[in-house]
């Protein structure tokens, strides 16, 4: 069903559907994004557009989204007509990228617009690098899923908007490295197993020499925390999106083998070890007053493996996500409804966990009368 | 933030080595990155811009173009890809298309697209639009290389087209 177009709603939940459908596999995987690179045919590219062309391409756009069957109601937000705290808040969802929000103070680049469906977080960023980034976000190991949900977008919205196309080259991008397929796949993975047992180098060596490369939390540029590496693949051209995923979503799996593998030598060779540093983890969660956001993610980390592991009952996973989601400096700012500067920010940030580890643990505790597993070297 | 190595360029890749169990961190620039090893495609363009800088083997213009050639329809200069990594419309990429193919088998290891073939219904709906687009922007380029003929004719055609959607 087509649905109008609603202009810049107040920012809620939006794109945070994922949290509540966790997915396949998400003991070991976050969360799974695709997305499309394409441009219209006739305009310059991003970089070199006057700004007539981009109000031109986010008209059509825009035009175009609302006319879609698989959006539904489409929400849009001109990035120029948000404040930075929310362009930020958006960024943190992985929503959209730091080229469509502009600097961290500096003016958003006009034109620049993320639209969003009323569904699984697909929907595309307009007048990015290339005019329209299709993208969608998914809990858990959903590669398949989640490039039909965009590949629909794409055959509909390249039957209202000409795309650039090239016979030889495939769809054409501002940057060739994105050029042929324009397909982007890639899954956050936790791979604190293979980090501990030191066979991480191994395995991102071989995934690279396998066409797949590995970012941080925030893609391009960013650093790896708490041991969660956004794997994708490194070439779009010369291959089908099928085989692309396909290969992807194999050698992701082989990666979730290897993983599970590191984490029951851990627990048979050095359960203790490993039971004291997810019990400290938990610990320094539940009681800091003060908590860095790199902090938190490595401690989270920690609790994260001991609740796949069974060694922790609560928090759920779930909650674990959510807190990645909202304990991050644009979110906790909106929740005290102002701008923190770090130290605040770390402040904020530790009472928001403790409060939202207690809810989960509480709730735990009505149902079995205990929040977490004992230790096993307790009972004896 | 400064490269940590040099401590001259401006850091733009964050560098993680695991060493005994410890992770460590570095911020490097792109220069230093690609001395140590690291693969820095996805780091926006100055990666695409090295590979250039080599396909064209230091000063030597011959594998993408020399520095002037430019696109026809948007004036883009091989220079300025060089420097940046990125095109400037899609007919850049018929412009350039054989300098294009070297680069993108070293990229991509292939040059030809093998996946969905885009066949556009759009383009009629749009067309007027699109074409005028286009077209103007020929204009723009004719008046800026002085190809005073070619600009009349682009002129005597936007207002033709200009006359049938309005």
């Amino acid at each position: 069903m087509t649905g109008p177009v609603r202009e810049g709603p107040a920012l809620t939940t939006q794109g945070l559907d994922w949290l509540h459908d966790l997915g396949p596999d998400h003991d070991i995987v976050v969360s799974t994004r695709v997305r499309l690179a394409r441009n219209i045919q006739g305009f310059s590219f991003s970089t070199q557009a006057t700004s007539g062309e981009r109000e031109t391409l986010l008209r059509r756009a825009r035009e175009a989204a609302e006319a879609t069957d698989v959006l539904g109601t489409v929400d849009l937000w001109e990035m120029s007509e948000l404040a930075a705290s929310d362009r930020t808040l958006l960024l943190e969802r992985h929503l959209v990228s730091r080229e469509l929000i502009g600097g961290a103070d500096g003016d958003a680049p006009r034109g620049s617009a993320l639209a969003l469906g009323s569904r699984k977080a697909l929907g595309l960023m307009i007048n990015e690098e290339d005019h329209l980034r299709l993208q969608t976000l998914r809990g858990g190991f959903q590669l398949v899923t989640a490039w039909r949900d965009v590949d629909q977008l794409d055959e509909e919205l390249g039957s209202r908007l000409p795309f650039a196309f090239h016979h030889e080259f495939g769809f054409l991008t501002s940057c060739p490295t994105n050029v042929g397929t324009g397909l982007r796949a890639s899954v956050l993975i936790h791979l604190p197993g293979l980090v501990l047992t030191k066979q991480i180098h191994k395995v991102l060596e071989g995934m690279g020499q396998l066409g797949l490369t590995y970012r941080g939390l925030y893609g391009e540029g960013s650093k790896i925390v708490g041991n969660f590496f956004q794997v994708s693949n490194q070439t779009t051209l010369g291959k089908t999106e099928e085989d692309l995923i396909d290969q992807l979503e194999s050698l992701v799996a082989r990666v979730i083998g290897y993983e599970k593998q590191a984490r029951s030598v851990l627990l048979r060779e050095a359960p203790n070890v490993l039971e004291d540093k997810v019990w400290r983890a938990y610990g320094i969660l539940c009681n800091a007053r003060s908590l860095p956001f790199e902090e938190m993610m490595n401690l989270l980390s920690g609790v994260r493996l001991g609740v796949s592991l069974k060694l922790l009952k609560s928090p759920s996973v779930e909650m674990i996500s959510r807190v990645m989601i909202h304990a991050q400096t644009a979110h906790l700012e909106r929740a005290a409804r102002r701008r923190l500067d770090e130290t605040d920010a770390d402040v904020f940030r530790a009472q928001y966990v403790r409060e939202a580890l207690a809810a989960d643990s509480g709730s735990e505790d009505e149902e079995t009368g205990e929040g977490w597993v004992r230790p096993s070297g307790d009972a004896t | 933030m400064d490269c940590e190595n040099c401590g001259e360029r401006d850091a733009e890749i964050t560098l993680t080595e695991i060493e005994n169990d410890e992770m460590r961190t570095v911020h490097l620039c792109s220069t230093c990155a690609a001395l140590k090893g690291v693969s820095v495609e996805g780091a926006g363009a100055p990666p695409i811009a090295d590979l250039l800088a080599h396909l064209g083997g230091g000063g030597d213009e011959e594998s993408f173009g020399s520095d002037a050639d430019a696109c026809d329809y948007c004036g883009t200069e091989a220079r300025e890809f060089r420097k940046t990594g990125r095109l400037g419309c899609p007919q850049c990429y018929a412009q350039f298309a054989e300098q294009l193919r070297a680069l993108l088998r070293r990229v991509h290891g292939a040059s030809q697209h093998m996946g969905k073939v885009y066949v556009s219904s759009a383009v009629d709906a749009d067309d007027a639009e699109t074409r005028l687009a286009t077209l103007k922007r020929r204009l723009e380029r004719a008046v800026e290389i002085e190809d005073f003929e070619s600009a009349a004719d682009l002129r005597d055609q936007i207002h033709t087209l200009s006359g049938t959607t309005s």
